[in-house]
């Protein structure tokens, strides 16, 4: 796909076209120095994609098998994405952050902060409108202060959201009392827990970030400049972009992401507390790292986190179903997590050979 | 756009100072729309600083500056664009994630409601890449796949795509093969036809023959010949102007040492692909070897691959007969090799640690009580040997961090000698050390000669390795050129062997 040619019909683009940063060319490319690099014909396929896309499969075969009945049920399916997705738009800006070149521990925090806020008595008064506005600008609110401490007060990015990752979650603790509080406004909880076309709303949401995230990181000015910054910040900086400004607001992205992800967690709990969003900063670190994001910078694709993020989904599945314990489940997240990127490890090794 | 031939930057007494060092003193520059205008000088005579004024990465200090006839300042990088000046720097800021149209047009994306235009920004890269003679690479490849010669390609797009009226080159041809020369030389020429004007910058004398229209040389950060003809102007005269460095510091005499003679250290037939080929030569105890060369031209890389931090493809490094295992720092070390690096502060210091813990950080086994560092003799041995170095001030418990150049210098050389090294392989041992404290080093290098330590040493200042050394080798593009006695050869001499495409071989 990397030859579109000069028509002005380029628009028409196959998902693992740009948006996979690492995957370029496993074709050999011609580094001789006669050239730069050949343009390769036919279809491309993506190495590092297929191998997820095999796990992910490979998952759900033996989760088929181990329960042939229910696991790939309507009912099911539903379950498994409703649950994946709070953790699925946090992790959208976890891939944003990761490939600016920094890290956000505090999203499970900000989550728990925002959840809490929306759902004090004095919000819910206002109504459903409010306390997604509330939720929203609460998580963007954290992100930005984030972002502000990272960009300008040169703070190093583990140690800006370390912080915020202590704070929001005592702020919450402090805001509810450490009670939860249940939602009263029937209205939000209508809206959020229902269907939509008879697929509920809260995949509906997740899809609908994934797609905005998609878009933004890859057919925008800003979502380019992002991979420019995390790649290389002094080309990023010598080419005239805003460095620090562009990564105030990747962080405040990555709020915004967490305030949604609160609204989600609301409606499936139907309750507010300063316990939600625990250790969602690991999962979505996880997620974006199977997906082939570098935690480096410079280099990642949002699908590859959606794919880490079903793969996850699919683990817990298995076990829920299986009436597994969690203790095992956790071991196999972690084999997962070495195994996918040790993989993936493998096919850029021998890509630059 | 203005006619070929007319004025297009004029810089005037510019000045610029780093602390402890005046980097530009009064450089005058003239650049003629539709001209090729190459900058000669030997390192550290200014170049670098001078483009990134022209780039407005640094601001200068004083100094003039006029474009099209109006003063200008050149406040920041974009600003430099924005009237229409592009920088090709040497050491490629391209982004390797994004691809090759994204990082042409990194900072200045052709948009629409913040969402590029794929198809157009795709569709002027393309054409940029042909005008550059190179159709065949994609605009939708990922940068970090090209090889060196194609990044450069697409370093130069995107000087193109600012619409430049002045591109500046920084040795763009130091990577590129010979045909790929001729497309770059060929791409310059379509360019200055148009009226743009290129500043030109190239240690290879025959490719500034070939393109260059004026020549201005910069010595000590001044400029010394401005506007000399390229074609015409004789090699020695150009060798003349760049060298005769005023030379700051006095080179002490040298003593006699004591057992001079015996063969230390034998490198043979030393090669590592792309870097060096087939380099030989032997370093005698209480001798100093100097190896002159241009940046780039793989003598650090020779060092390191000698201390075993690089692994030679070929070839064998003896100290006093026995072989070193390749690619091995711990077994240089234990052969009594000892390597103060170019990069002092990232790669031989630690910065934030006392003296006495950089001392004795490549001997901490000797100093091992039952698995406890003897801090007691530590501090004493490097206590005596700061003072055998005159390393002021001669605490061992202070942090390295707030000693001057020179002192983090002979911090680095305690460290070796407390392992009483027998080979001591200096890279720019002079380099952010200021003049005074300079005379001291090359004193202590003359005594730790004196002592029986065969010293290897890398400098980028000819006048330097002339001064110091008792014998010299000169490389040139990763080869040994030349090998003789300090005392028979000029800097004018050496800078001739080192210039590419210079009339005089070895």
């Amino acid at each position: 796909m990397s030859d579109v040619g000069e028509k002005s019909t380029v628009e028409k683009v196959d998902p693992p076209d740009n948006a996979g940063g690492p995957l370029a060319g496993q074709e050999p490319v011609t580094t001789g120095p006669t050239s730069g690099a050949r343009t390769p014909s036919g279809l491309r396929l993506d190495i590092r994609l297929t191998i997820l896309i095999g796990v992910l499969i490979a998952l759900c075969v033996v989760g088929y098998v181990s329960q042939p009945e229910t696991f790939l049920s309507e009912s099911n399916i539903s379950t498994m994405l409703r649950l994946a997705a709070a953790i699925g738009v946090v992790s959208v800006g976890m891939t944003f952050v990761i490939i600016s070149g920094g890290i956000d521990l505090s999203v499970g925090s900000m989550v728990a902060l925002a959840s809490v806020w929306m759902t004090t008595l004095a919000t819910q008064s206002y109504g459903p409108f409010v306390m997604v506005v509330c939720a929203l600008a609460v998580g963007v609110g954290a992100g930005l202060i984030n972002g502000l401490l990272i960009a300008y007060g040169r703070l190093v990015p583990f140690i800006a959201t370390l912080a915020m990752y202590a704070s929001a979650r005592g702020l919450a603790e402090r805001l509810s009392g450490r009670s939860t509080q249940v939602v009263t406004q029937q209205g939000y909880l209508d809206f959020f827990r229902g269907d939509f076309l008879g697929i509920p709303v809260l995949i509906w949401m997740l899809a609908l970030v994934f797609a905005v995230g998609w878009v933004l990181l890859n057919r925008t000015t800003f979502g380019r400049r992002t991979f420019a910054v995390g790649g290389n910040a002094e080309a990023a900086r010598l080419a005239g972009i805003n460095v620090k400004r562009h990564t105030a607001m990747v962080y405040a992205i990555a709020g915004l992401c967490c305030g949604i992800a609160a609204l989600m967690v609301v409606a499936r709990t139907t309750s507010g507390a300063s316990t939600n969003g625990m250790f969602y900063e690991l999962d979505a670190i996880a997620a974006v790292v199977i997906g082939g994001t570098l935690l480096s910078g410079g280099r990642g694709t949002l699908i590859g986190t959606l794919i880490g993020v079903l793969i996850f989904t699919v683990v817990n599945s298995i076990f829920t179903q299986n009436n597994l314990e969690t203790d095992i489940q956790n071991i196999a997240k972690g084999v997962i997590i070495v195994v996918a990127v040790l993989l993936q490890y493998g096919t850029t090794r021998t890509r630059k050979t | 756009m203005s006619e070929p031939g007319d004025v297009l930057l004029t810089m005037t007494g510019i000045v610029k100072t780093f602390p402890g060092v005046r980097a530009l003193d009064g450089v005058d520059l003239e650049v003629r729309a539709g001209e090729v205008h190459c900058l000669l000088g030997q390192n550290g005579a200014g170049k670098s600083t001078l483009i990134k004024v022209l780039a407005g990465a640094h601001q200068p200090d004083g100094g003039e500056i006029t474009w099209l006839g109006q003063p200008a300042t050149l406040g920041s990088p974009v600003a430099a664009l924005r009237i229409g000046i592009a920088t090709m720097y040497q050491e490629l800021d391209l982004v390797e994630g994004l691809s090759v149209a994204e990082n042409i047009f990194l900072g200045h994306e052709p948009s629409a409601f913040g969402f590029t235009r794929r198809g157009h920004m795709r569709a002027e890269a393309r054409k940029l890449m042909r005008r550059l003679g190179h159709p065949e690479i994609p605009p939708g490849r990922e940068v970090g796949v090209l090889s060196a010669a194609g990044q450069q390609l697409v370093s130069m797009a995107r000087a193109l795509a600012h619409d430049a009226r002045l591109i500046i080159m920084d040795e763009p041809t130091a990577a590129l093969a010979a045909d790929e020369v001729d497309n770059l030389f060929r791409v310059v020429a379509d360019l200055t036809a148009e009226g743009v004007a290129v500043v030109y910058i190239s240690h290879r004398l025959e490719e500034i023959r070939r393109i260059g229209h004026r020549v201005t040389v910069l010595k000590d950060g001044r400029t010394v010949a401005s506007n000399l003809d390229a074609a015409t102007t004789p090699t020695s005269e150009l060798v003349n102007l760049m060298s005769g460095r005023m030379v700051e510091t006095v080179f002490p005499t040298r003593e006699e040492s004591a057992d001079r003679g015996t063969e230390v250290l034998r490198v043979e037939g030393l090669t590592r692909a792309s870097e060096f080929a087939d380099v030989s030569f032997t370093v005698n105890a209480g001798e100093i070897v100097g190896i002159a060369g241009l940046v780039g031209a793989g003598r650090s890389e020779v060092l390191e691959t000698v201390f075993g931090a690089r692994k030679a493809d070929s070839g064998t490094v003896t100290v006093n007969g026995k072989r070193l295992r390749p690619g091995s720092v711990t077994a240089a070390v234990q052969a009594g090799i000892g390597l103060a690096p170019e990069e002092r502060k990232s790669q031989a210091l630690l910065l934030d640690q006392s003296v006495a813990s950089n001392v004795i950080l490549a001997s901490l086994p000797e100093y091992a009580r039952i698995g406890f560092t003897d801090r007691g003799r530590a501090l004493r041995d490097s206590r005596s040997t700061l003072e055998r170095l005159d390393l002021r001030p001669a605490d061992p418990r202070r942090e390295v961090r707030t000693l001057s150049g020179g002192n983090q210098q002979k911090a680095v050389v305690a460290r070796w000698l407390v392992r009483e090294c027998k080979v001591l392989l200096l890279d720019e041992p002079t380099r952010g050390v200021d003049v005074g404290a300079r005379a001291e080093l090359y004193r202590l290098i003359h005594e730790l000669a004196a002592a029986g330590v065969a010293v290897l040493l890398v400098s980028s200042e000819v006048p330097e390795v002339l001064g110091l050394s008792d014998r010299v080798l000169v490389m040139r593009e990763g080869r040994l050129l030349a090998e003789a006695p300090a005392s028979e050869l000029t800097e004018a001499a050496v800078l001739d062997m080192v210039m590419e495409g210079s009339e005089v071989m070895a």
